[in-house]
């Protein structure tokens, strides 16, 4: 099928429009995209296996990757969760949020 | 005062009057209205960047102000086990069930947030756990929070063990 149409509006006249034509998907969009971070900073009230837990739950994290990052937090006052898309960040932070602690989205320079 | 789990109950049994009431403090404890430090500390940024957080005051915000409501009424419900004069909480038994635990880590986290941003604790406060609850009133608030931390290591360690 062609991109381009010929409809008969009346007799004797014609008329073309243009076949709605798919926009390229929006793959390769979230590559273009400014890449985002997820951090979590330290916070002296949240205990230390509460934040272990919320880490293998909100990033579905392994035990052992989620006391790795907990113990950087404890630390060196701040750890990477994640990168990627914003809404993806957004996401992760809300849920962070939900379970009160303290965690911001940047952007990757 | 004793904690244990048996099958899907949590229970805190041997109750003495003054551990209850600060059990039934929890709800009250969470309470940040009028505090900005701990509004600020439970509803904080999610960003250096200006547009996002106003978009996340319209949108995110009252959601999480929904959650952490629904998690205080659900621990303020199973308080309302303890209801009663000061003598009739000799030697009670709190029962909560085990899919409250969720919940119930949470309440104690917006009571353990809120108390320390109202007092403006310090780490060194905070990680000093031999304090008497009965110095003073900063001193009790301190106490508060230990002893709801002690609660979540118990709740966490029971949702660990499956």
């Amino acid at each position: 099928m062609s991109a381009v149409n010929a409809v008969q509006l009346e007799k004797g006249s014609t008329s073309t429009v243009e076949a709605p034509v798919r926009e390229k998907e929006t793959e390769g969009k979230e590559e273009l995209d400014v890449p985002w971070q997820v951090v979590v900073h330290n916070d002296p009230v949240n205990l230390m296996t509460y934040v272990t837990m919320v880490f293998q739950r909100v990033f579905g994290y392994p035990r052992e990757k989620a006391e790795r990052h907990m113990l950087e937090v404890h630390h060196k006052g701040r750890s990477i969760l994640w990168s990627g898309v914003r809404e993806r960040a957004e996401f992760y932070v809300q849920q962070l949020h939900g379970y009160l602690l303290l965690a911001t989205l940047e952007k990757i320079d | 005062m004793e904690i244990f789990r048996e099958g899907e109950i949590l229970q805190i049994s041997n109750l003495d009057p003054f551990l209850a009431e600060l059990l039934r403090q929890i709800p009250l404890s969470t309470n940040s209205e009028g505090a900005p430090e701990a509004e600020a500390r439970l509803f904080s940024k999610p960003s250096a960047e200006k547009e996002i957080c106003s978009e996340w005051k319209s949108y995110v915000e009252p959601e999480l102000r929904r959650l952490f409501r629904s998690a205080t009424e659900t621990v303020a419900a199973d308080l309302a086990q303890l209801n009663g004069n000061e003598k009739s909480l000799r030697n009670r038994t709190l029962r909560i069930p085990l899919e409250h635990a969720d919940a119930w880590l949470n309440a104690l986290n917006q009571a353990r947030l809120t108390i320390a941003a109202k007092n403006k604790f310090t780490e060194d406060e905070l990680n000093d756990h031999d304090r008497s609850p009965i110095g003073s009133r900063r001193d009790l608030s301190l106490f508060q929070i230990n002893f709801y931390g002690f609660l979540q290591e118990f709740i966490l360690r029971e949702i660990a063990s499956g």
